[in-house]
């Protein structure tokens, strides 16, 4: 479910580093629990973001939440297919629907983020808080 | 499963449009057992029935149920709820979860009339059937010729050989029943309910639809568009609010609110951008706030953003263009005619 070669964060954002650059998006578990997503808002090409700075909104049927970057960097890119099929988010968050891709202010600081692994052992705990 | 009113309920089956989508154009099935039910007797019922909710239940016939609200002596609601006329002697009433211990009380305090009141949420479950099939997939499981029951009437019979007060009523906008039984058969019923209804496209409904599916069809939800601080005037429920039959809790302040005139309005608006004007988000006029969003959110058949508000009467025009402050920036909304959405006749 996971992919392992990302890294996530508490706020059930993803990053996938390559090289200088990462693509952020946002989990398989915070799509569930937005439920239909139905509008992105993103920020502009050239943003300078810091670790843990919202970046965006992400509005389903029922709230809005805001999006938190994983690591410090400039927005090179936004994903343009969502702005007509927000619903991407909702059938595949860890591909297809990326929303940024950044240039790294450091390559390694992801690494200190939760691998897969971590990051399910995470969410489990998360499921058990819900249903208690 | 979030907790609504103390009651464990889904938010959610397969998806709040997918189920939106289905109440609108097949059909859907919501499990509405947390509804309260306050059942009125004796002599005196309707003397009581009358003296507390402000629509007119004297005009009600046999076997008719009508809309009203429950009214505390400021003329603002203690709820709002849907009457029913069982017989001359005998009115069941369906009220909301969260309010139903409340509403018990206020109208056990005001029973000078020697009625007698009780307090029958436990002896009622509650499913609504709804959308353009509701009354195909129903017919399969009872006797009753659902074509003979008119819209806000109800009447008693078996369906799947359980004994029900079934209803034409709803709260999503589109033709539908809403069933009440002994809490013992629900399990049945649901299940021979989403049998029926499979092959129809049917889908089991949770809350988040319910709210969409209202919010559409511009109905208020207690604690969102009226409350103990909100009159039927302001809340355009005038058509509930009967004053030739006052007095009744709060006619006098109502009559005056009447003459004086409204200080605030409850408005339908689109918005007209991307940007979503959401529950309690406020409404600017000149860059200060004026009043605020009561419920507001995705319209996911009509493809829209929409919302309601209250405002001061001269923002209310329809036509009018408002603005929704959505996290610190200003989005303009189009005050447009209430209900958003109505189905085809």
């Amino acid at each position: 479910m996971y992919p392992k070669d990302y890294r996530y964060t508490k706020e059930h954002e993803w990053i996938k580093v390559d090289g200088a650059n990462g693509t952020i998006g946002v989990t398989h578990y915070a799509q569930h629990e937005l439920g239909d997503v139905v509008f992105v808002e993103m920020p502009k090409v050239g943003a300078q973001l810091k670790a843990r700075q919202s970046f965006g909104t992400i509005e389903s049927v029922k709230a809005v939440s805001e999006i938190f970057s994983p690591v410090a960097g400039e927005v090179i890119e936004t994903n343009p297919a969502l702005a007509d099929a927000p619903e991407l988010i909702n059938k595949d968050p860890h591909g297809g629907a990326w929303l940024i891709k950044v240039r790294l202010a450091d390559r390694k600081e992801a690494s200190a983020l939760m691998d897969a692994a971590a990051y399910e052992a995470y969410i489990a705990g998360q499921a058990k808080e819900h249903s208690a | 499963m979030v907790n609504f009113g103390g009651w464990d309920m889904p938010l959610e089956y397969s998806g709040i449009l997918a189920e939106h989508e289905a109440v609108r154009t097949r059909a859907g099935l919501f499990d509405v057992s947390h509804m309260g039910e306050i059942e009125i007797r004796g002599p005196g019922a309707l003397g009581l029935v009358q003296l507390v909710s402000c629509n007119n239940a004297a005009k009600l016939a046999l076997g008719q149920a009508h809309y009203s609200g429950l009214m505390t002596s400021r003329g603002t609601f203690v709820d709002d709820l849907l009457v029913h006329k069982i017989s001359d002697t005998h009115y069941m009433l369906c009220v909301n979860a969260g309010n139903q211990d409340q509403d018990y009380q206020h109208i056990v305090e005001h029973n000078k009339f020697d009625a007698q009141v009780e307090n029958a949420g436990p002896r009622y479950c509650q499913l609504a059937i709804q959308g353009p099939r509701a009354k195909d997939i129903l017919q399969r499981l009872t006797p009753v010729a659902l074509d003979s029951i008119r819209y806000y009437h109800f009447t008693f019979g078996k369906a799947s050989g359980v004994d029900c007060l079934i209803a034409r009523t709803g709260y999503t906008g589109e033709d539908g029943f809403e069933i009440y039984f002994a809490p013992e058969h629900a399990a049945k019923l649901w299940g021979d309910l989403m049998q029926a209804g499979g092959p129809a496209g049917m889908l089991p409904c949770g809350l988040g639809a319910r709210n969409t599916l209202r919010l559409e069809a511009g109905m208020c939800l207690y604690g969102h568009e009226i409350d103990d601080t909100t009159t039927p005037w302001e809340a355009g429920l005038g058509w509930i609010c009967k004053m030739e039959k006052a007095p009744f809790l709060g006619s006098d302040v109502l009559a005056q609110q009447k003459r004086d005139g409204l200080t605030r309005k409850l408005v339908g608006f689109e918005m007209l951008d991307k940007r979503i004007g959401r529950d309690g988000y406020p409404v600017l006029i000149g860059g200060k706030e004026v009043g605020r969003v009561t419920s507001g959110g995705p319209a996911p058949f009509l493809r829209k953003n929409i919302g309601m508000a209250y405002v001061p009467p001269e923002f209310s025009t329809v036509g009018m263009d408002i603005v929704i402050g959505i996290r610190g920036q200003g989005e303009t909304a189009r005050i447009v005619a209430l209900p958003f959405y109505k189905r085809p006749q």
